[in-house]
């Protein structure tokens, strides 16, 4: 099952897939178009755990050898904008790429989770887009929030699409299209740390609460992206998250 | 769970909306006690821009409650902070306006794993449930006359340990705001950690611990193995 969050006439939804195309169907029963609605993150974002360099291509093509432990990095819920959002290029900035992830959803409080039992914790997944800036790159707890954590830097959605819908862990093709143009694919099998690893992991020393996210890394194919460009993640059976990318000016800058 | 759904709600008429960033090495002497490292790999240089962490949900306790430690054996390094208190949405202010953005003042213990090495996010070192305690009270920025020159005292089972001052930062409240809110807008209730001097005490289970702040009271607390605790 498919689910979105959206803004209507003056009012947050639930919605879900319509049965005609480009079509949603709101709790209350309304059919809308998809246009016509703001879409939000399809979940309420509780604590945004990413993974850096966790596919083997991608930390090669960044120049970094093997890791004995996740890199892993928290961002927080003001950077987060739905499908169809705009996300701000600073006019200073040389190097700004987009990173296709599968975003993996906590439905159920996980503490000492154990490998075997961690997938039971997994409400869903949907699509993120973490974007980063490379020009802000310190070497103080790398990647430092001035890359990671901007505002409309984590793109997430449009559906939150429930885990008993694949296989366990997923395996499932991702990819990033520019104005149309495939730039980045990949497929989470390659993820170095998987799922019920990272749960494991992570649940050993933090408790994970339904609405936290874990976005589990991205890979290789990242390149530069410009103001105007239309930038499209895409994850197999889960969703294609649309963002625009703006300028200085529309933002008063 | 170690977040508190009351947390929100403790410190009214503010409300807290849960999220906790800190700054890293925003004492001068913080910076200072590197040394020469700060200059060499894999740092390089020191920080320009601020240089920020989570405290995410599942470390926050209330006022009231203990803090938790897993390995009945190890320690806590006790980071005795200020805790800025946003009062409204606050992007890309001025220096010179940013204290119109501040509702308040409130003590926070932002406790870690020891650790020595700042060039990865120190995740596993600083996320661990029930690590970060706040309290006892929001107090409102028009009754501290400057935030900038807090004296800061550590307890350890009523004995000071450690004394330090809200001074000698590279940014003071203001242009930390001002600069934070540039890259990322910080929203009501949020809570911006103004950064902890070097030297900070180090506790094990079993220990009472006390911050007190010049002008914002004592956030007294406890620090419990996290088998005492019914984990």
């Amino acid at each position: 099952m498919k689910r979105a969050r959206v803004a209507f006439a003056g009012a947050l939804h639930d919605a879900t897939p319509g049965t005609a195309p480009g079509t949603l169907r709101l709790a209350d029963g309304r059919v809308v178009a998809e246009e016509d609605v703001v879409w939000l993150a399809p979940f309420e974002v509780g604590t945004i755990i990413a993974l850096g360099l966790n596919y083997a291509d991608h930390a090669k093509e960044l120049a970094f050898s093997a890791q004995d432990e996740p890199l892993v990095f928290l961002k927080g819920p003001g950077s987060v904008v739905g499908h169809r959002g705009r996300t701000r290029r600073p006019a200073d900035a040389t190097f700004m790429h987009y990173e296709c992830e599968l975003a993996v959803v906590i439905g159920k409080p996980a503490r000492k989770a154990s490998r075997a039992a961690a997938m039971s914790h997994v409400a869903g997944y949907t699509v993120a887009n973490d974007y980063a800036i490379r020009d802000y790159l310190e070497n103080w707890y790398r990647p430092n929030l001035r890359v990671k954590n901007r505002d409309g830097g984590t793109v997430l959605g449009p559906w939150l699409v429930d885990a008993a819908d694949f296989a366990s862990p997923p395996q499932l093709d991702l990819r990033t299209f520019v104005n149309g143009r495939l730039m980045q694919q990949g497929n989470t099998r390659d993820l170095i740390f998987d799922v019920p690893f990272l749960i494991e992991y992570l649940s050993a020393f933090m408790t994970l609460s339904p609405g936290d996210v874990i976005l589990t890394g991205t890979p290789e194919g990242v390149s530069n992206v410009a103001v105007g460009d239309e930038v499209a993640c895409e994850i197999e059976g889960i969703g294609r998250l649309v963002n625009t990318i703006a300028g200085d000016a529309e933002f008063g800058r | 769970m170690a977040l508190s759904f009351d947390l929100p709600f403790a410190f009214a008429p503010y409300r807290l909306s849960g999220t906790v960033y800190g700054v890293l090495m925003n004492h001068r002497a913080a910076l200072a006690a590197l040394g020469e490292a700060a200059h060499q790999p894999p740092y390089k240089a020191p920080p320009k821009a601020p240089v920020l962490y989570v405290k995410p949900r599942n470390t926050l306790v209330t006022p009231g409650a203990a803090l938790r430690i897993d390995d009945p054996a190890g320690e806590l390094e006790v980071g005795a902070a200020l805790g800025i208190v946003i009062g409204r949405s606050a992007c890309r202010v001025a220096e010179s306006e940013a204290m119109d953005f501040v509702a308040g003042y409130v003590i926070v213990a932002d406790c870690s794993l020891p650790h020595d090495s700042y060039f990865r996010p120190a995740i596993r070192f600083k996320a661990r449930d029930a690590s970060c305690a706040i309290g006892p009270k929001v107090v409102a920025r028009a009754d501290v006359a400057d935030p900038d020159a807090l004296g800061v005292r550590v307890l350890v089972d009523g004995r000071p340990v450690h004394a330090a001052s809200t001074g000698g930062t590279f940014r003071g409240v203001a242009r930390l705001v001002s600069d934070v809110s540039e890259f990322m807008t910080l929203a009501p209730g949020d809570l911006l950690l103004a950064g902890v001097a070097p030297g900070s005490p180090r506790v094990r289970a079993g220990a009472s611990l006390a911050i007190e702040v010049d002008g914002l009271g004592r956030l007294e607390t406890r620090v419990v193995a996290a088998e005492l605790a019914g984990r």
